[in-house]
């Protein structure tokens, strides 16, 4: 048994946002894959909760007219990177996110709980800091939309508000038309583990695909919620392609990013694996789009 | 609310094909609603925090930790667990009789999760390389075996299912 008080089951969204209204208290659960392992750690123990996770309406991936991708915050991991918008257009994300845990973690944890927890390690979180996401959230007034960067309040804080739940999380034509990515989580095991550093970066090449036209870098655990590192970013922004250049953005990184002595990796190692992860994400992103270093 | 008023609620849902229906506490997981109420022993509880997948069952073909999974939840789904894999006179199924061929057991407490991970990796009808079975069983911890039986009890059945040969080691 779960040391809960109470259980209360959203019907729909809007019946979410009235359940919100009325149990301030209570938390959201989506796949309980965080909740409920706190739960039993005692953390949130005597804890009422709102469960979302019968909403599926709130699952799936789909195109909006004006081509932005829609990936609904129930939608698990492994129904990410099964998706075929998701394998067309932001493969690097369905890649990110078949990394986290193991085969059954990746069935119940949702990409709304990945991004909700405030997490810095979250394996979702760099990809879609490096895609410019956009947060989706439904509240008592309709729909708030928020840049993903300023979703991110500070370790374990995200702004969601009284009455709000996550509903989906966008990401814009214009941000991931053309691009290529890749994903390197750094952890000590490669399943079951959570990541020590993750780096994830996407370029998109010019015609003749000698110059990049524009570069991404974002990650995880280089600082207290996910990160932009934008010197390296405008290091590689119409720069012809070599490999010094792999280099000089990898070295970049350097100006942006803030990591911290913990038990998992100590300060100075976290900057040396920042520095090689960026190099080697930007390497096989430039291969991915067809160009040669 | 009273802070320790208990609350129930009826679900329906499909166990091992037979369709079912239990009045739980919101509070149980879906282990606790299958081992106490259907006795599907074969469930293991394991770490109970979604680490080990000694509780591991197949829902709607997918495979779920059921210690993180609440019970009300499978409302309406296909749950199924090893019981449900043994023929009408207790036969087992190929991929059982493989794990004791390959002695992928030992004390036994892992294989229920272990096995029905392999039923979901079975019935998708694809070929996996080892690489990839070995991160498709990736969420299942064995303290006995060392793993390379079960891999091998799980990729002879994946090649005797696909009536194919089992490539020289
Ligand atoms: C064994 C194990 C291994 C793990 N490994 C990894 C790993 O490698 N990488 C990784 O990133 N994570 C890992 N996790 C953590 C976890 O699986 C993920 O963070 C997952 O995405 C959480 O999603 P969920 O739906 O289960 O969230 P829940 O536990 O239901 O919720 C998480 C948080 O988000 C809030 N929330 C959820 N959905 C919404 C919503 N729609 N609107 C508003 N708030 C919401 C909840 O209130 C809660 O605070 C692991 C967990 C376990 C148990
Ligand atoms: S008992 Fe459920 S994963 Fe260990
Ligand atoms: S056989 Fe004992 S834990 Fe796997």
């Amino acid at each position: 048994m779960y040391d809960m008080k109470a259980l209360y089951q959203a019907e729909s969204v809007q019946d979410a946002v009235a359940l919100r209204l009325k149990h301030p208290e209570a938390q959201i659960i989506a796949g309980g894959s965080d909740v409920l392992v706190q739960m039993r750690e005692g953390k949130r123990a005597g804890a009422e909760l709102i469960s979302v996770y019968g909403l599926d309406a709130l699952r799936g991936v789909s195109l909006e007219a004006d081509g932005t991708l829609r990936i609904g915050s129930l939608t698990s991991f492994s129904h990410i990177t099964r998706d075929p918008l998701i394998q067309k257009y932001v493969n690097v994300l369905g890649e990110a996110v078949d990394q986290v845990g193991g085969p059954q973690i990746r069935n119940i944890g949702t990409i709304g709980g990945n991004t909700c927890n405030g997490v810095t390690s979250a394996d979702s979180a760099s990809t879609l800091f490096a895609y410019d996401a956009t947060v989706e959230l439904t509240g008592q007034d309709g729909v708030r939309r928020v840049p993903i960067q300023e979703f991110y309040i500070r370790a374990g804080k995200v702004d969601i508000r009284a009455g709000e739940l996550q509903t989906a999380i966008l990401i814009s034509r214009e941000s991931y038309e053309h691009t290529f990515g890749h994903y390197i989580k750094y952890a000590m095991r490669s399943a079951m583990d959570i990541a020590t550093l993750g780096t994830s970066v996407n370029v998109r090449l010019s015609d003749d695909k000698k110059y990049v036209e524009r570069a991404r870098v974002a990650f995880g655990v280089a600082g207290p919620i996910p990160l932009r590192a934008e010197t390296a970013e405008k290091t590689a922004a119409g720069a012809r392609l070599s490999a010094e250049l792999a280099e000089a953005f990898g070295a970049a990184v350097r100006e942006d990013i803030h990591p911290r002595d913990s038990w998992r990796a100590a300060r100075d190692f976290r900057m040396h694996i920042a520095v090689e992860s960026a190099k080697r994400a930007f390497a096989e992103a430039v291969r991915l789009a067809g160009g040669e270093l | 609310m009273e802070k320790h008023l208990t609350q129930y609620q009826t679900v329906c849902f499909n166990l091992n094909g037979k369709d079912v229906e239990r009045t739980v506490d919101v509070r149980a997981s879906l282990t606790d609603l299958l081992r106490n109420d259907f006795r599907q022993t074969s469930v293991k509880k394991g770490c109970e925090v979604g680490e080990c997948g000694a509780c591991n069952v197949l829902i709607d073909g997918e495979a779920f930790n059921s210690c993180i999974y609440l019970a009300v939840w499978a409302e309406g789904k296909k749950v199924r667990t090893l019981e449900g894999l043994l023929g009408p006179n207790g036969e087992l199924s190929d991929i059982q009789q493989a794990f004791v061929d390959e002695s992928a057991i030992q004390c036994g407490f892992c294989s229920p999760g272990f096995i029905l991970t392999a039923v979901e990796i079975l019935e998708s009808g694809k070929a996996y390389t080892d690489e990839e079975l070995r991160k498709l069983l990736s969420g299942h911890l064995c303290r006995c075996t060392g793993y390379e039986n079960i891999l091998r009890a799980v990729k002879k059945t994946m090649y005797r299912r696909l009536g194919r040969e089992l490539p020289q080691e």
